[in-house]
């Protein structure tokens, strides 16, 4: 297992290049964060606009949804191809996600008696 | 691994969190994990859309008139930001800047704090004004929903701060780097359990 | 520091098992711990089955045997069958991937003890003021009102137990991901290997839905919330979703292993290359997701719907493929090799007939309509237990056949396994066979006893006949395992003489690295191109010699353990229980409760705080002492003395 770990001096222009392509990277993801705050709020004014529930519902879902690939992939790293075996953690959460969502699809439908 | 090993920026890894097979393994293991709490959270979730609206004959309080939807903006605005905060204090150790990740962890914990405060506040405005656990299949829903996300909460602060007293004196080194990015991915999946808290909890609970 | 060379008392061995993080000494542990509870449930049945030997029996009550039932059912699935299973995947699927430990061994070890601590919880009800009696699915709308502690005793129990299970299957999940030797990619692991990674995703989201239902159930009955009361606007029905979510999916998190068990068998005796080892692969995935949409047809009584019976009966018709794809190519591996039939290949044999059955009786249960008669009837007894016996059981006991070399370096007798075999085979087709004719008959499944006179009787008594046969049968097991002890030890690789993948590559007995390099994976089945290429050492390896790490004992994940089960007796005698407030059960004071509640959980999260804050390096072994150890291995091998290198 000790034998696994591998360090390496990087020369300077590498290693100068790795910070500003980070510092370029922590960059995006201000901008990422300031998408979510907009989606948020986007969210909240729809709802005190008091449009029809039918026509806010599907939308804030949406908005939930894109926010939540957004932490996933730009603030949770998945993005990062290089991650170890990201593709089985991709594989994994999906996975959790779609199973949530049968839930969802269930205990929507098919839970009460009386209302059908 | 040597954990006194000292590095510079330089020597320091690119991805240090997961240098080692120790750290590939943790962050493997806890992405595994983040997979089964999101059913667990599922399977709460879809049992409180399922109670949502119900209770004893009679019931006082719904959805509707209960949710005050300013204070949900801001515990939603105070875990939003923490969740950048964990990314500056991540971008932070990449660079080999010990300072910064305990600054960027320190003010993220204050966040997640403030959140806590908020929610406990919530919760006991509502027993105040007689919607209490045992009241209808609803209020245990709902708290049973929004207090098994704060006791996540808790737990991520526990542990943030815990690893911020630990490691306050000895630095970076690959034995604590996955460790903190561990703990900020946990801190991100609590993000995302809460964006859809307010979502399908407050916002479609305010539309009825 | 070898542990050969070590001469210890019996404290020293105790205190080595309470801390160990070795894969195969907690392999060890899952073994025993799930035999002794195998043997209690056995116990459990055979109680039940001699008072429905004959109609209107009083050799136990209705109380004792519902019981009886529910306490069957639990500890069969989750802490008999699950932990047998536990002890295969940690005995054999490092060694099978070359790795020398599991990813989390500090984990491992937790999962462990929290199943095992959670499954004596679960036992104490016995001694306590009796045991659950709501069935092992513990309908919300009976096990709210069942008076006593017994639901209480289950659902911390499980809520334990079942911790320990997720735990573990992280950890296995993480093992296969990221811990395989060089070479050994994911279209390169052994069946076995593959069967656990998706029977351990199986656990990472089945056990959720559990965990989730069985807090809901406990916040009911022990601190007054509202979800399945439905004079406070909840829904019983919210459970049996929840529960079969899990429950479902549970079967399948149990036979998969065993699949896969038996496609190890299967090739090693039928001496040929597993047939269609993609298509396996597949099928098993395939399996482990469908197992995910079809749980309500556990449910289609309850009046969901015409629409959700018929998505539910399609989804479950549809798992059969997957399941006919392995079962021809098992038969196909058997085609035209040259087969030895020994002991394990004997199970494998019958499993195939026997678990086709189970498997056909429920593609009947999937038809909506005819489930309706077949609902709660001995049909449905038969069914399940055609699969778990004809499917699981026999696997278990294959494998502990064709495994214990590896696991103690130690065989079992052929000739006892093959006593075993047909009696326990026989007895189960007996007992079980004609519960199906039973259950047409229209006798329904869980009642204590029956009258006579309507055509039950004789199928009822043959019934309890083989099931004595089948308790016969698993006693001459234990006799074979104990007379194993004294028996000479095996000393060699490839016990088998036909051993295809990694395991069997290494001779026992194992130092506690697995391997002093790692191996080098060259292809499919490892060790077969090893041996047809002549390499007598049985593999390549990676590596030079070098300094090995390995991980440090702990003694925290039992301290751990014991917290949860303080707290849970907090919880158990909580004073705001409704059974409590009803006068039915006992309570603490509110301060005892709490008390224990806060004391339990604060000495589990004092043993993390702990843990997180001592570093753990784990140690590493010298090359000096690696040659040391194998050495004295040889010569242990060699002259059956310990130590006589030093």
């Amino acid at each position: 297992m000790g034998h696994e770990t591998h360090v390496e001096v990087r020369t300077q222009a590498q290693y100068e290049y790795d910070k500003a392509h980070s510092r370029a990277h922590m960059r995006k993801q201000v901008v990422n964060f300031a998408i979510m705050i907009f989606l948020t709020f986007i969210a909240f004014a729809a709802v005190l606009a008091d449009f029809s529930p039918t026509f806010i519902i599907p939308i804030i879902l949406l908005l939930a949804g894109i926010q939540v690939v957004l932490q996933l992939y730009a603030f949770m790293h998945l993005e990062d191809r290089s991650t170890h075996m990201v593709g089985v953690i991709e594989f994994f959460i999906w996975s959790a996600a779609f199973i949530a969502f049968t839930f969802f699809v269930a205990f929507t439908t098919i839970i009460w008696w009386g209302n059908y | 691994m040597d954990i006194n090993q000292k590095f510079t920026p330089q020597t320091w890894p690119k991805h240090p969190e997961q240098a080692t097979l120790e750290g590939k393994n943790k962050l493997v293991g806890l992405w595994i994990f983040l997979a089964s709490d999101t059913v667990l959270f599922a399977s709460v979730f879809a049992t409180y859309i399922a109670l949502k609206d119900s209770g004893p004959a009679g019931m006082e309080f719904a959805a509707r008139d209960l949710y005050e939807l300013p204070l949900a903006f801001i515990m939603t605005m105070l875990l939003l930001t923490s969740s950048l905060t964990s990314v500056y204090a991540m971008y932070h150790m990449k660079n080999y800047n010990y300072s910064g990740v305990r600054t960027w962890m320190g003010i993220t914990v204050l966040l997640g704090l403030g959140f806590l405060c908020l929610e406990i506040y919530e919760f006991y405005h509502y027993v105040h004004i007689g919607f209490g656990y045992t009241q209808s299949a609803f209020s245990s829903a709902f708290f049973t929903l929004v207090g098994m996300h704060g006791l996540h909460v808790v737990i991520g602060l526990v542990w943030i701060t815990g690893l911020i007293i630990r490691n306050s004196s000895r630095g970076l080194n690959l034995y604590n780097a996955p460790k903190f990015f561990a703990a900020s991915l946990y801190w991100h999946f609590i993000d995302v359990v809460w964006v859809f808290i307010f979502t399908v909890v407050y916002l479609m609970g305010v539309l009825g | 520091m070898s542990s050969v060379t070590q001469k210890k008392g019996f404290g020293a061995h105790v205190w080595d098992y309470l801390t160990t993080v070795d894969h195969k000494k907690i392999a060890i542990m899952y073994l025993a711990a799930g035999t002794l509870f195998f043997a209690i449930a056995g116990f459990e049945a055979l109680l039940m089955r001699i008072q429905l030997m004959f109609p209107e029996s009083t050799f136990i009550s209705a109380g004792l045997f519902n019981e009886l039932l529910t306490m069957h059912g639990t500890t069969m699935l989750f802490l008999a069958a699950t932990p047998i299973i536990f002890a295969f995947m940690n005995a054999i699927v490092p060694l099978q991937i070359g790795a020398r430990d599991v990813a989390f061994p500090f984990l491992n070890s937790l999962g462990f003890w929290l199943f095992f601590i959670g499954a004596v919880f679960l036992h104490l009800s016995f001694f306590l003021g009796g045991a659950p009696d709501a069935g092992w699915t513990s309908y919300a709308s009976l096990s709210l009102y069942s008076p006593g502690h017994g639901i209480d005793f289950y659902i911390l129990g499980l809520q334990i137990s079942g911790a320990g299970t997720l735990i573990s299957g992280i950890n296995f999940i993480v093992t296969i991901i990221t811990m395989r030797a060089p070479g050994m990619t994911f279209m390169r692991m052994p069946l076995f290997t593959w069967t656990t990674l998706v029977s351990s995703s199986l656990i990472l989201f089945a056990f959720p839905p559990l965990t989730g239902g069985l807090f809901l159930m406990l916040v009911d009955r022990m601190f007054g919330a509202n979800f399945f009361d439905h004079t406070m606007g909840g829904n019983t029905i919210i459970w049996e979703h929840l529960f079969w979510i899990f429950g479902h999916p549970e079967v399948y998190i149990l036979v998969l292993p065993a699949f896969g068990l038996f496609s190890e068998i299967i090739p090693v005796f039928a001496r040929k290359r597993l047939f269609g080892y993609s298509s396996m692969v597949f099928a098993t995935i395939l399996i482990g997701f469908l197992g995910f949409m079809v749980w309500a047809h556990h449910m289609f009584t309850v009046g969901l719907g015409a629409t959700a019976n018929a998505i539910f009966a399609v989804a479950t018709m549809a798992i059969a493929v997957p399941t006919g794809m392995k079962v021809f190519n098992w038969i196909l591996t058997i085609w035209g090799g040259s087969i030895k039939v020994t002991v394990p290949m004997l199970y494998a044999l019958g499993f195939i007939p026997s678990f086709v059955a189970g498997g056909v009786t429920g593609v009947m249960q999937a038809t909506a309509p005819l489930d309706y008669q077949l609902h709660d009837s001995y049909f449905i007894v038969a069914h399940f237990h055609y699969v778990i016996v004809g499917g699981i059981v026999t696997a278990l006991f294959g494998s502990a056949h064709f495994y214990w070399p590896i696991m103690f370096n130690r065989a079992l007798n052929p000739k006892l396994g093959v006593l075993t075999f047909w009696i326990f085979f026989i007895g189960f087709h007996l007992t079980f066979f004609v519960q199906h004719f039973l259950g047409l008959m229209g006798m329904p499944r869980r009642v204590f006893t029956y009258m006579g006179g309507q055509g039950w009787d004789l199928f009822n008594f043959i019934s309890s006949i083989g099931a004595i046969m089948m308790g016969i049968g698993v006693i001459i097991l234990v006799i074979d395992v104990l007379l194993s002890i004294k028996s000479e030890p095996v000393n060699r690789r490839d016990y088998w003489g036909d051993g295809r993948s990694l395991e069997w590559a290494i001779e026992t007995p194992l130092p506690f690295y697995n391997f002093k390099q790692t191996p080098l994976v060259r292809g499919f089945d490892p060790y077969w191109i090893e041996k047809e290429e002549g390499n007598k050492e049985g593999m390549v390896y990676a590596e030079p010699l070098g300094e090995i790490h390995m991980p440090n004992n702990s003694i925290l994940p039992f301290i751990m353990s014991i917290g949860t089960m303080i707290a849970a007796f907090g919880a158990l005698y909580s004073p705001w229980g409704d059974q409590v407030q009803a006068g039915t059960a006992t309570g603490a004071p509110a301060v005892v409760s709490l008390a224990l509640i806060i004391g339990g959980l604060g000495l589990t999260i004092a043993c993390m705080i702990i843990r997180s804050f001592k570093d753990d390096l784990g140690f590493h072994v010298t090359v000096a002492e690696i040659e040391s150890i194998e050495a004295d291995l040889a010569n242990y091998r060699a002259t059956g003395k310990k130590g006589g290198n030093k």
